[in-house]
């Protein structure tokens, strides 16, 4: 394996409210600021993350390169997905051996539609879309199949979100919220609280290998582990009590030790399902960043996870620490991405 | 997104095509008839819905489809107290897993628990485990809302019940009514223990003697024990309301009326009251002629003089 570091990480000051800006106006600044960053004009490989439902046009990636600069032409490839699974992409690239520096990012702006119908379409189109099934009624769902076999309570939620926003508000690049407050359900046993905000935003990394990662970074974030893992596409064949997916995705990428985990836990019950699939116990210190509870980009909250498990390493304050994005309905597809300070 | 209307529309026109193989087709073909069918995997699992392959291990499935249901049980639900425009229902319902009763795998659909109005609670009848039956469309097309939704088993039934009767009120109570009707509380004085009987039955309960001493009452008297009361009753709609014992001045025996002018929860024993009259045109040779009783303002009576009535 060739060592590969998360050598940088910029990301916006997410926005629950509309900011005026295009997708590429929103994201021109964090591709700029990695450039400054780095030192950097012109990567090995480009790897985005996007997704066309949630600007209601196609081929919204390819108006996004106009904040790379690409021409001449680059090297460069995009997921539907998270811009975690992006990252994946440039870590195969870099393994290769080809290249020495991956630029990733991710953009998404949920205050332009109504993200919980938008997710509808990743739906199955013959059993589910046709029911109008959407994100917060199939997340409710497993919520309630997980309280169910578990035995958490609503209130084991709802300090999940509380500790969530508390963080968040220490964030300067999340959305502050206040303490939850009683209030009705919003799709039972889900209440507004449990339910990650609607945000618009983006964030970019760097990857690069070997020295290169030195000369960028005083303190690379060595990727120690780095897996994915998907279940079934419909939700009734699937165990939604647990995630199996995230389980193994964790043995994969050797998720023990870890003292910090960023997960992509949209649904404060996401985070209990995840901190029981992944192993994580009482003495790991979980969203410090206050999670996606705090500011749910989406295409790229997951890659925010693995940025502020990055930085932790690049501040000096954690030396093992874990990024976790999701995907699709009720946890489908994992990725678990393991980060280090020793060489 | 901001409330107003969108501003941009992405929409295939007349809906996009797709072709649903032959398992999936399958499926639909037995949903337009009216059956709900699952397909047996190579290991013995019925997978409802049916895929082309054993989600456990990727394998093709067999040929075989196995007929499931007519019911299921609830796996797991979630409550919609709000639809949006895309939901199948226009009013409050759970989303639920199904597993139908020979299946391996759940069928997620829209599960309808009744009449609610928008914002409403889950009702305590939705529970994982419970029973469920689809509620089939009349004119069906192949398609997964073929089901409208779901709907739980019968488990409960309302009884009609209704008997008419011509019933005689007695001599001495259509004397009180005839006493009722002209705006009198009436009574009779027992020969042996001296109590007033109200309403009179033409007997003394207490002593087994006959009473004919007819004694007017005032309309004033004291709470001596009462109801509050949840359901609604035709002689009074609202709820909750009060049936209250009264104890009317100089009667040994209290009769029962509502109460209302206080709010229910300040209604106590020892409480003063005076029957309040329907207008005069409306009276007839019926107790309705008292509409309730309402507060005075005075002193509560003391407890020993309803003592013998609590």
């Amino acid at each position: 394996m060739r060592d590969v570091a998360v050598v940088a990480f910029v990301q916006t000051e997410h926005s629950a409210q509309p900011t005026g800006f295009s997708d590429i106006e929103l994201l021109a600044p964090v591709i700029t600021g990695i450039k400054e960053k780095t030192g950097l004009n012109r990567f090995g490989f480009t790897c985005s993350g996007s997704n066309d439902y949630l600007e209601g046009r196609p081929f919204a990636f390819v108006s996004a390169l106009e904040t790379v600069g690409a021409w001449p032409p680059i090297s460069e490839s995009h997921v539907e997905m998270d811009a975690a699974w992006a990252l994946y992409e440039a870590w195969v690239q870099l393994q290769h051996g080809e290249i020495d520096t991956a630029l990733v990012y991710g953009f998404g702006k949920s205050t332009q539609n109504h993200l919980r119908e938008v997710l509808t379409q990743q739906l199955d189109p013959y059993y589910l879309a046709p029911l109008g099934l959407d994100q917060v009624s199939l997340a409710a769902l497993q919520a309630r199949a997980y309280m169910e076999r578990s035995g958490a309570k609503e209130d084991d939620l709802r300090a999940v979100a509380a500790r969530s926003r508390a963080s968040g508000r220490d964030n300067p690049f999340a959305v502050h919220l206040p303490e939850p407050e009683d209030a009705p359900y919003d799709v039972a046993p889900l209440r507004p609280y449990d339910i990650a905000p609607i945000t618009d935003g983006a964030a970019a990394i760097v990857l690069a290998a070997g020295d290169k990662a030195r000369d960028l970074c005083d303190r690379p974030a060595w990727i120690r582990g780095i897996d994915h893992r998907t279940e079934a596409h419909l939700p009734g064949v699937r165990d939604l009590t647990r995630s199996e997916a995230a389980r193994l995705a964790g043995e994969k990428a050797d998720a023990a030790g870890v003292e910090v985990a960023e997960l992509h836990a949209q649904f404060s019950h996401e985070e209990l399902i995840l901190r029981e699939a992944l192993g994580l116990g009482e003495d790991v210190t979980v969203n410090p960043s206050g999670g996606a509870l705090s500011a749910n980009p989406m295409m790229a909250a997951g890659l925010v996870r693995i940025g502020e498990a990055a930085a932790r390493i690049h501040d000096g304050s954690a030396s093992r620490t874990l990024g976790h994005a999701s995907s699709g309905p009720c946890l489908q597809q994992n990725l678990v991405c393991v980060l280090s300070g020793d060489n | 997104m901001p409330s107003e209307a969108p501003n941009h529309v992405l929409e295939f026109p007349g809906g996009y095509t797709r072709s649903v193989g032959p398992v999936i087709g399958r499926f639909l073909t037995e949903l337009r008839d009216g059956r709900l069918v699952g397909v047996r995997t190579a290991g013995g699992k019925v997978l409802v819905p049916p895929l082309e392959y054993d989600p456990a291990d990727g394998e093709a499935v067999t040929d075989e489809f196995v007929e499931v249901g007519p019911a299921g049980t609830v796996r797991t639900w979630s409550w919609v107290s709000r639809p949006l425009k895309t939901h199948p229902l226009d009013r409050p319902f759970a989303w639920a897993m199904v597993r139908m009763d020979g299946a391996d795998t759940d069928l997620l659909h829209a599960l309808d628990m009744g009449v609610f109005e928008e914002g409403a609670d889950a009702p305590k009848t939705l529970k994982t485990g419970m029973r469920v039956r689809p509620k089939w469309r009349a004119e069906r097309a192949g398609a997964i809302g073929d089901i409208e939704c779901f709907r739980p088993e019968i488990t409960m039934i309302t009884s009609p019940t209704r008997l008419e009767y011509h019933l005689e009120p007695g001599r001495a109570m259509s004397r009180f009514l005839e006493g009722i009707s002209e705006g009198k509380i009436l009574g009779h004085r027992c020969p042996a223990c001296g109590e007033v009987i109200v309403p009179m039955k033409g007997l003394c309960a207490r002593d087994g003697v006959a009473t004919t001493e007819e004694v007017e009452l005032p309309h004033t008297g004291t709470v001596t024990t009462f109801a509050v009361n949840n359901l609604p009753d035709p002689r009074a709609p609202e709820v909750p309301f009060v049936s209250a014992y009264v104890l009317l001045d100089g009667a040994g025996v209290p009769m029962l009326g509502l109460v209302s002018g206080i709010p229910a929860d300040q209604v106590r024993e020892g409480m003063r009251v005076k029957a309040a009259w329907r207008p005069r045109e409306e009276w007839g040779r019926t107790m309705a002629n008292i509409k309730w009783f309402e507060p005075l303002d005075e002193p509560d009576a003391p407890y020993d003089a309803i003592k013998d009535f609590v």
